[in-house]
């Protein structure tokens, strides 16, 4: 998804664009999430300023690019299950609020009508969207190629090539590709083409499970849905595994329900205790979903940075490589800030946000190595 | 053994899956789709493709394929996604 982004803002400011990816559009992580575009789970920040920027954003490719993903101003609801949670959950949203979020202290029942009665309070995020990210990166790739763009899929990046101190192309499984600039779009492999190209960022595979129910009729879930719980294990460096639900409708009619996070490298194994805890949070949240079925499940790799903030911009240690991964659960989100911002950077135009918070060099060497 | 469908007695033999009895008898469809309302039945029959589903007992979505029959039970068309 950020590479599609990346393409079509490049092609958009009128910049030559080809598009190397190993498999087929969307085959990583932008296929194994849930399409988030949110506010509501970032912490004040360099991120939710990222997240704010985004929104905008794909509001704006809604209109101009046109409704063939299934973008979807459906809001969030934060449950919060214990006065204490409650207050913590308060407190952030009146942080989030002075930096540009609208966050409303609600009873979140009178939302979600079919949510437990077991809730402290809630805030509800008017903002937070879902897109059905698939959709969204074959459509912004349609554009790009539009404007010019080429799309070789089924590629591998072998090699980055040099030339007095700057990268000059990649050699392909298809072939050379010279460039003036190359982007590190890969997500979760973003750590491997840094270090093919010679500057490493750490970059590295959180797993993450999705259950998705049978089709229902609408509105039974009517907003994103979570638990207070899961700003907490956003946030987390914990290896092990930690799940806080979230759970909301499509408009295919299944419902989505997430989200676990290991770090077990990229074991692609299903795991039935994880499945299990997700789906018992799940009726535990909603009591109705005790009754339903479940069609299947599926899993992701995000792509995470110790210090949980995604790697954008011109890397200074190689001349010529461009970053734009690392955003771990928030891809889809930060896609377009990012594709925006790189563009941005890349045609010689101030950012609109300061890129120093997401440097690729800030890392120490330990770390990277 | 037998169940029965809309009202109709299907007979079936034991371990026979709701699907198999049901085209044994001569059906062909026992479901709706959600928007376009087209006839489904029995499509992969190994429970991958949730085309054959059904309501059994009052429960919705059951794959025909995959559910045993049960003397006795009550089975009906599903229209739709089958939840009111």
């Amino acid at each position: 998804m950020v590479g599609a982004a990346c393409a079509y803002y490049c092609a958009e400011a009128g910049l030559r664009v080809g598009v190397v990816e190993r498999g087929a559009v969307a085959s990583g992580t932008t296929s194994a999430g849930e399409g988030n575009i949110l506010v509501s789970d970032k912490e004040p920040g360099p991120e939710l300023d990222l997240a704010l920027l985004s929104l905008r954003l794909w509001t704006s490719l809604g209109e101009r690019v046109g409704d063939g993903f299934e973008l979807d101003a459906k809001g969030g609801v934060v449950a919060a299950r214990t006065p204490d949670a409650l207050a913590g959950l308060t407190s952030l949203a009146a942080e989030q609020r002075t930096r540009g979020v609208t966050a409303e202290v609600v009873d979140p029942t009178e939302l979600e009508p079919r949510l437990t009665r077991d809730v402290a309070g809630g805030v509800y995020y008017p903002q937070d969207m879902q897109v059905q990210p698939m959709l969204a990166a074959a459509s912004l790739l349609r554009h790009a190629r539009s404007l010019g763009a080429t799309v070789h899929t089924g590629t591998s990046v072998l090699e980055f090539r040099h030339s007095k101190g700057r990268i000059t192309g990649v050699r392909t499984t298809a072939g050379e590709l010279q460039a003036q600039w190359v982007i590190n779009a890969a997500g979760t492999w973003g750590g491997e083409i840094a270090e093919l190209a010679g500057a490493p960022v750490p970059v590295l595979p959180r797993r993450g499970f999705i259950l998705v129910t049978e089709p229902l009729p609408p509105l039974m879930i009517r907003h994103k849905v979570y638990s207070a719980d899961y700003v907490a294990n956003v946030a987390s460096s914990d290896a092990s595994l930690e799940t806080s639900v979230v759970v909301e409708g499509t408009r295919a009619g299944t419902v989505l329900i997430g989200a676990s996070r290991e770090r077990v490298g990229f074991d692609r194994t299903m795991s039935l205790p994880v499945l299990r805890k997700l789906a018992a949070q799940a009726v535990d949240l909603f009591p109705f979903l005790k009754d339903v079925n479940l069609l299947r499940s599926y899993l992701g790799f995000r792509p995470y940075c110790p210090d949980h903030l995604p790697v954008i911009g011109p890397d200074p240690r190689v001349p010529g490589l461009v970053h734009a991964c690392g955003h771990e659960g928030a891809g889809i989100g930060l896609a377009a800030a990012t594709g925006h911002l790189i563009a941005q950077s890349l045609t010689g135009t101030t950012p609109d946000l300061d890129l120093s918070p997401f440097r690729p060099d800030r890392f120490a060497a330990e770390v990277v190595s | 053994m037998s169940f029965l469908f809309d009202g109709k007695e299907i007979t079936a033999d034991t371990g026979q899956s709701i699907g198999a009895a049901l085209i044994a008898a001569g059906y062909r469809s026992w479901r709706t789709t959600r928007h376009g309302g087209a006839p489904r039945g029995i499509f992969c029959g190994i429970g991958i493709c949730f085309d054959c589903l059904v309501v059994v007992n009052g429960r919705p979505n059951q794959r025909a394929c995959l559910t045993e029959a049960c003397d006795g039970d009550e089975v009906s068309t599903q229209e739709g996604a089958g939840h009111a």
